[in-house]
């Protein structure tokens, strides 16, 4: 039985009928005998109450349980129950890509004001309607960087996300891109590294802020380098830091990019999230992705509609300015949901509410003896600390005692095995922050 | 349909009008109607050097992108930067005022590869003729 | 409507943040911080919930709307998947979590769930392996076509054309020009099917592979693909399964039993995913054992002791191609599909979806152009080649099936046919509602006959009719800030 098969066998006969023929098999005559499935060997259907309660099982046997002070550019921000509920819209999430403007005029509308919404968060002239994901976004926004200058070398900064970095080199290992890594110092961008490696042949300075250590910079200087020999700079964000923190268009920075996740998306165990693009009015048709575009119909009423399609994939095919086809629209509509629901002051109170936090973590952490504070450059929510011993013990140690201690950089920098980032974001209390510091002074005890 | 006499023509609808060693490159009526409403036009740059039907530029529509060919070989001396902002000059004035550039001819001798406005109207006659594949047979 | 943005009363808000409760007041060096508020609409939380309520309303959804459009696959979306996507246990699980020491321990669940999905994948497509990473169906293929140019770099094979059929969606092209190959398109023949005298015609040593769907965007299953495979192994060419069309053929035809050696599964269209009015998606990759190696990382493994665990230790893999795991929450509503409906119901989804399609063709082509008049599968095509002639273009015939609160067909493609009409019914429309289009798609024709004027003004039900999309792309105002015109 097949709950979302609506035809009975009476159905079926008279269809046949119609059709002329006096099986379902004879539809399928153009599927030789040579066709046929060697094996099809799948497991009995079960019920909806079977299924749930299998995937309870399977959902028990995760551990959401413990204090999270784990990042690495996904947090553990709360998401406004009204945020799902407007999402569990059937008219919103069961709909289909806005391609019929008449008949999709919320997706379309909502769509807008998510783009003017990442506009207004970044500082930049124009968005996207979303990418998949903020790493998939920073390989298309090099990409467009090298249709725009017309060349291809990369130089990436040290303080990238290494999955952003690691997933950059899968895709472009066959198309000839020279790379150039910075070390960073301090914390923050080798301003004599990477300017000494800027020059006419430069496609784009690729930095992110605040970088995966948590540590803010000020790219400016960054941007008049890049700029004053014809490249561009890349720079991916952490959407809710930009409540406080310079834009990256007061920087001059061309590209900017990030994950959307932290507005307002649970973390799903890796997606789905949604990826942001902003740019400058000028690169619009090198941007990839959909655009909406706000218009009038017939009869002079404002309207919205996907624009400069001519881009895209549909209508450009291997000239286009990416592959992409489906985004993750429904993300980003809720990610506009939670920009609007906290609003001018409350995104501002947000950012500020993470940055103390985490302060007052690195004053209870730097209590503990044994455990240094890199404090030499400033950060948002994240920061990262010295152990005495190897991190990733630590925070395997730290599990049963109820918290995800943080991140062990020694997962991706070896020789930083030592090291441990850690996360504090606005749903962490005092007395959790007091309780995490006791736990580990005793786990290095 | 609206050929110029004088012009010469490509298969692929593109003019060029040449006055002392210089070409006037744009295209013909049929492209433009072809294209719909005119976008946006991708400029090439003056002084890049271009050979004959080679893509000179694209221009788009709502619905669809086009490249556009370069009827003779030469240096491109002046673009019409009026289509910068009013794309649309093409579709009201594609023979005359929504030229798209001007290049500095390095061989005469291609003008035998193209086709005179007689031979022109007679390509788009027999395409009218032969149609586009459909599917109707 | 207006938008959030002119709602805008200063000093409301719409969400109750926690008082702070460290006593920390940080301060930032001011250079490194911005000189004004991201301008964020002030409202109050019954300003938004009005706001996008009153938006929703404005679109179609298959919650409310049948969505015949062919190549996507608009199936109904089970309502338990999205509160099995809800449950805590996923979704408040952090993707870092398996990477900690010992972690895998922590997410034992979620790894199950992805060690059945690929084997399930792997058994309804015939593929020894599959990732779940790609986060889209292009995705996916941008994901297949590096894993075979990592099979023919490892061949030392010199290799670069993608063949590809003049009747793809444009994705196939695009990915594989995304990923450093040429295209050769290859036209279809009279039957719809590709043209196999032009598809030898172009093969050569330097072609690396060929994309396409089967059935075809024809709707067409082309009976020749035993051929077609022999033909491109015969030049060390890998066979690419684009699964836009799966939804006609399962448990009657697995591409891994026809020669296929890669596939991508659009989860959005045959597993019944929601679309999200464009995303997220997810677009798993099947391979045959000899690309198995080349997958990305990480790959989900069982241990002896029936534990599950993530191997990131595999050399020849292409690398990374997402962050984490794929669209989890998305993989998850497809898992909870498969064990609700089991082999016998994926099966009867093929059937039946393809009877509603061959009714519907039936039903129709005494008023429409069938492009191909024969059997199809899970889709039909129509051109409005005889109501192009009175002045009614397919664009108008959309337009006006909108107004009987019917989504349109797909139009305009495949390009391969004039004024395409393309339509997949999906087996969750009932008798009575292909019978509904049924009608309005007749009444259409009727009208194209006697009044083809009154065309123009269609839909006149909708909240706007016909928008100007010249001015759009030539305006270019995408964002209420910097408004251009």
């Amino acid at each position: 039985m097949n709950p979302y098969i609506a035809n009975t066998e009476q159905d079926v006969r008279a269809m046949l009928g119609v059709i002329g023929v006096d099986s379902i098999d004879a539809l399928f005559a153009d599927i030789k005998p040579e066709h046929a499935p060697q094996s099809f060997d799948l497991p009995a259907g079960l019920s909806e109450f079977e299924v749930m309660e299998r995937l309870r099982r399977l959902a028990a046997s995760n551990t959401t349980v413990l204090v999270p002070f784990i990042g690495g550019g996904y947090y553990d921000h709360y998401v406004p129950a009204a945020c799902g509920a407007i999402m569990s819209r059937g008219e919103f999430y069961t709909a289909y890509t806005p391609y019929q403007p008449e008949c999709s005029q919320g997706t379309l509308q909502a769509l807008f004001e998510y783009q003017s919404g990442i506009c207004t968060l970044t500082g930049m002239e124009v968005s996207n309607a979303s990418l998949y994901d903020g790493g998939t976004a920073l390989y298309e926004a090099m990409m467009m960087a090298i249709r725009v200058t017309g060349r291809k070398k990369i130089i990436m900064d040290g303080g990238v996300s290494p999955i952003y970095r690691k997933l950059i080199r899968s895709y472009t290992h066959n198309l000839h891109i020279e790379f150039m890594e910075t070390p960073i110092v301090h914390g923050q961008t080798d301003r004599a590294a990477m300017f000494s490696l800027i020059g006419n042949d430069t496609a784009a300075v690729i930095v992110q802020n605040p970088n995966f250590f948590g540590v803010i910079d000020d790219h400016a200087d960054v941007v008049a380098q890049a700029h004053a020999a014809g490249a561009l700079v890349i720079a991916s964000v952490y959407p809710v830091a930009l409540g406080l923190l310079k834009t990256p268009a007061e920087m001059g920075v061309d590209i900017v990019t990030g994950d959307g996740q932290s507005l307002g998306l649970p973390l799903n165990f890796g997606g789905p999230y949604f990826g942001f693009m902003a740019t400058r009015k000028a690169y619009i048709r090198q941007m990839p992705g959909r655009i909406i575009g706000e218009t009038v119909d017939a009869q002079g009423r404002r309207c919205f509609v996907n624009t400069l399609q001519a881009r895209e994939q549909h209508i450009r095919r291997e000239k286009a300015t990416s592959n992409i086809c489906t985004n993750a629209a429904v993300c980003a509509i809720q990610a506009s949901v939670f920009m609007s629901l906290l609003g001018k002051q409350g995104f501002r109170r947000l950012a500020t509410l993470n940055l103390d936090k985490a302060e007052f973590a690195r004053q209870v952490l730097q209590k503990i003896p044994g455990v240094e504070v890199k404090r030499s450059s400033p950060t948002f929510n994240e920061f990262v600390v010295r152990l005495p011993s190897d991190a990733a013990d630590v925070v395997e140690a730290m599990i049963p005692r109820g918290f995800a201690a943080g991140f062990p950089l020694g997962r991706y920098y070896p020789g930083l095995e030592n090291y441990l980032l850690v996360a504090v974001t606005e749903k962490r209390t005092k007395a959790e922050i007091e309780a995490y510091g006791v736990a580990l002074a005793e786990v290095l005890g | 349909m609206d050929i110029v006499e004088h012009y010469l023509y490509t298969k692929e609808h593109e003019w060029i009008n040449i006055e002392d060693g210089v070409g006037t490159v744009g295209i013909t009526e049929y492209a433009q109607g072809a294209l719909g409403d005119i976008t946006f036009v991708d400029l090439p740059h003056t002084d890049s050097e271009v050979e004959q039907f080679e893509q000179l530029t694209s221009v788009e529509s709502v619905k669809s992108a086009s490249d556009i060919f370069c009827p003779m070989s030469g240096r491109i001396i002046d673009v019409n930067d009026k289509l910068s902002d009013d794309p649309g000059l093409i579709n009201r004035s594609c023979s005359d005022k929504g030229w798209i550039a001007r290049i500095e001819i390095a061989d005469m001798d291609e003008s035998s590869n193209l086709l005179t406005a007689e031979e022109y109207s007679s390509y788009l006659e027999s395409l009218d003729r032969n149609g586009v594949v459909d599917t109707d047979e | 409507m207006k938008l959030i943005f002119e709602q805008n009363v200063p000093g409301r808000q719409g969400f109750k943040l926690p008082e702070s409760d460290v006593p920390v007041n940080a301060s930032l060096d001011s250079k490194y911080l911005r000189q004004d508020a991201a301008r964020f609409p002030e409202v109050s939380e019954l300003d938004v919930v009005r706001h996008f309520t009153r938006l929703s309303r404005l679109n179609f959804s298959l919650d409310a709307n049948i969505y015949p459009l062919g190549s996507c696959t608009m199936k109904y979306n089970p309502k338990f998947t999205e509160k099995a996507a809800g449950m805590p246990g996923f979704a408040d699980l952090h993707p870092l979590l398996p990477q900690l020491k010992g972690g895998e321990r922590y997410v034992q669940g979620a790894l199950e769930v992805l060690y059945d999905t690929e084997r399930w994948l792997g058994e309804i497509t015939g593929m020894k392996a599959f990732t779940l990473q790609p986060l889209a169906g292009a995705h996916g293929e941008l994901t297949g076509i590096m894993l075979m140019a990592a099979y023919h770099k490892a061949r030392g094979n010199n290799k670069k054309y993608i063949i590809i059929p003049d009747s793809a969606h444009g994705t196939n092209p695009a990915s594989a020009a995304v990923a450093g190959y040429q295209i050769i398109s290859v036209p279809s023949d009279k039957k719809g099917g590709m043209d196999i005298a032009k598809l030898k015609a172009v093969l050569t040593d330097e072609v690396a592979g060929l994309m396409m769907t089967c059935p075809d965007t024809h709707g067409v299953f082309n009976s020749s693909i035993s051929e077609i495979s022999r033909l491109i192994h015969a030049v060390d060419g890998l066979m690419y399964y684009d699964g836009a069309n799966l939804n006609a053929t399962l448990g009657r035809c697995r591409p891994g039993d026809v020669g296929f050696d890669l596939v991508h599964l659009n989860l959005h269209k045959t597993f019944a995913t929601p679309h999200g009015g464009g995303g997220p998606g997810s677009g798993p990759v099947g391979v045959t054992a000899r690309l198995e190696k080349f997958l990305p990382v990480s790959r989900v493994v069982k241990r002896a002791d029936g534990s599950f665990a993530l191997d990131y230790d595999r050399p020849d893999s292409i690398g990374y191609i997402a962050s984490f795991y794929g669209n989890f929450g998305i993989i998850l509503r497809a898992y909870a599909y498969m064990l609700l409906l089991g082999g016998d119901g994926l099966k009867a989804t093929s059937d039946h979806a393809v009877l509603n399609a061959n009714y519907l063709m039936h039903r129709l082509k005494k008023n429409y152009q069938v492009a191909f008049d024969r059997i199809c599968m899970h889709e039909c095509l129509f051109s409005a080649s005889r109501q192009t002639a009175l002045g009614v273009h397919a664009i108008d015939i959309a337009k006006c099936l909108i107004d009987q609160g019917i989504h349109p067909p797909t139009v305009y493609f495949p390009l391969t046919v004039k004024e395409a009409i393309m339509v997949e019914p999906t087996e969750t429309e009932s008798r009575e509602t292909l019978d509904l289009f049924v009608d309005a798609m007749i009444e259409a024709d009727a009208l194209a006959r006697t009044n083809p004027a009154a065309f123009h003004d269609f839909p006149r039900t909708m909240p706007i009719s016909r928008p100007d999309e010249t001015k759009a792309a030539r305006e270019m105002n995408v964002n209420f800030f910097a408004p251009t015109a």
